[in-house]
C-alpha cells in the first residue's frame, strides 16, 4: 500500500524530515499498525515515537483514532497534541 | 463563514466592521483575541513560532465554524489565525461570531476557541532564556472541549 506520511512539530524535528513516501506491507491496515511498523524500522523513528507522548494522527487531513483504516494513496500525518490559539 | 491563516497581523476593528457591513440583522457581536504572553510555565518568553499543517488547518477551522453554525443561530463566523514568529503582546488569533442576540454569539465564540485549541493543527515553539522548547498541550484545554460536547 502506497502512503504519503507527514510529520509535524517535535516529531518532525526528532525524525529529521517532514514527509516520506513509502510502500507499507499488506498487514499494515490501520493507523496504529503503521505507527508500529514505522517505529520497528529502527532509528530515528523508534526513538521519536517512543519519546514523544500522545502522538496523534490524521488521515487525508482529518484527525482520526488509532483504529482508523488506511487506504492506498492515503496522506497520513503524525504529530504531537496541538497547541494553537 | 471566513477562515484565514496568515503571517500578517490583523485589525480587529476593521475585521468586525467588514463582517457587519450591510447586515442590519446583526444585533450582537462577540469576539475573542488571543495574545502572546511574556511568561509561560515560569519562563520568560522571547518569541514563539507557530507551525501548522497547510490544508488540514483550513479544513479543520471550517469544520469548527460549521459545527458552531449547526448548534446556534449565527450570522457570521470569522477565524483568523497567525503563523510564523511572534513576539509577546502580538495578536495570535481572532474569533468573531455574530448573531441577532448575545447568547448565541457568546456561546459560539467560546465553543470555537475551545475546539480550535484541541482540534486545529497548530503547534507553538517558544524561545526562552534556556533555549527553544515545544509548548505542551494543556489538560485544561481538553477538559474545556469535553464540556462543550
Amino acid at each position: 500500500m502506497k502512503l504519503r506520511v507527514l510529520y509535524f512539530a517535535a516529531l518532525r524535528e526528532r525524525i529529521g524530515r517532514s514527509e516520506e513516501s513509502l510502500d507499507a506491507p499488506n498487514d499494515v491496515a490501520n493507523v496504529a499498525q503503521l505507527r508500529d511498523w514505522l517505529a520497528q524500522r529502527g532509528e530515528p523513528w523508534s526513538s521519536a515515537f517512543a519519546e514523544i507522548r500522545r502522538v496523534r494522527a490524521a488521515v487525508d487531513q482529518t484527525m482520526v483514532d488509532d483504529r482508523h483504516a488506511l487506504h492506498d494513496g492515503a496522506e497520513v500525518a503524525f504529530f504531537p497534541p496541538v497547541t494553537g490559539g | 463563514m471566513t477562515v484565514r491563516v496568515q503571517h500578517e497581523d490583523f485589525d480587529v476593528g476593521a475585521e468586525i466592521a467588514a463582517l457587519r457591513s450591510n447586515n442590519p440583522k446583526i444585533g450582537a457581536v462577540a469576539s475573542f483575541i488571543g495574545i502572546v504572553r511574556d511568561l509561560n510555565e515560569g519562563a520568560a518568553v522571547g518569541s514563539i513560532t507557530l507551525e501548522h499543517y497547510p490544508g488540514m488547518t483550513e479544513k479543520s477551522l471550517a469544520s469548527i465554524c460549521e459545527q458552531a453554525k449547526a448548534r446556534w443561530t449565527l450570522g457570521e463566523v470569522l477565524i483568523v489565525h497567525r503563523v510564523g514568529t511572534l513576539a509577546p503582546a502580538d495578536q495570535i488569533v481572532l474569533v468573531v461570531t455574530t448573531s441577532s442576540h448575545r447568547g448565541d454569539a457568546f456561546s459560539a465564540c467560546q465553543f470555537v476557541m475551545d475546539y480550535l485549541k484541541t482540534e486545529a493543527p497548530f503547534w507553538k515553539k517558544e524561545t526562552t532564556e534556556d533555549g527553544m522548547r515545544w509548548v505542551d498541550a494543556r489538560d485544561s484545554d481538553a477538559q474545556a472541549r469535553e464540556r462543550r460536547k
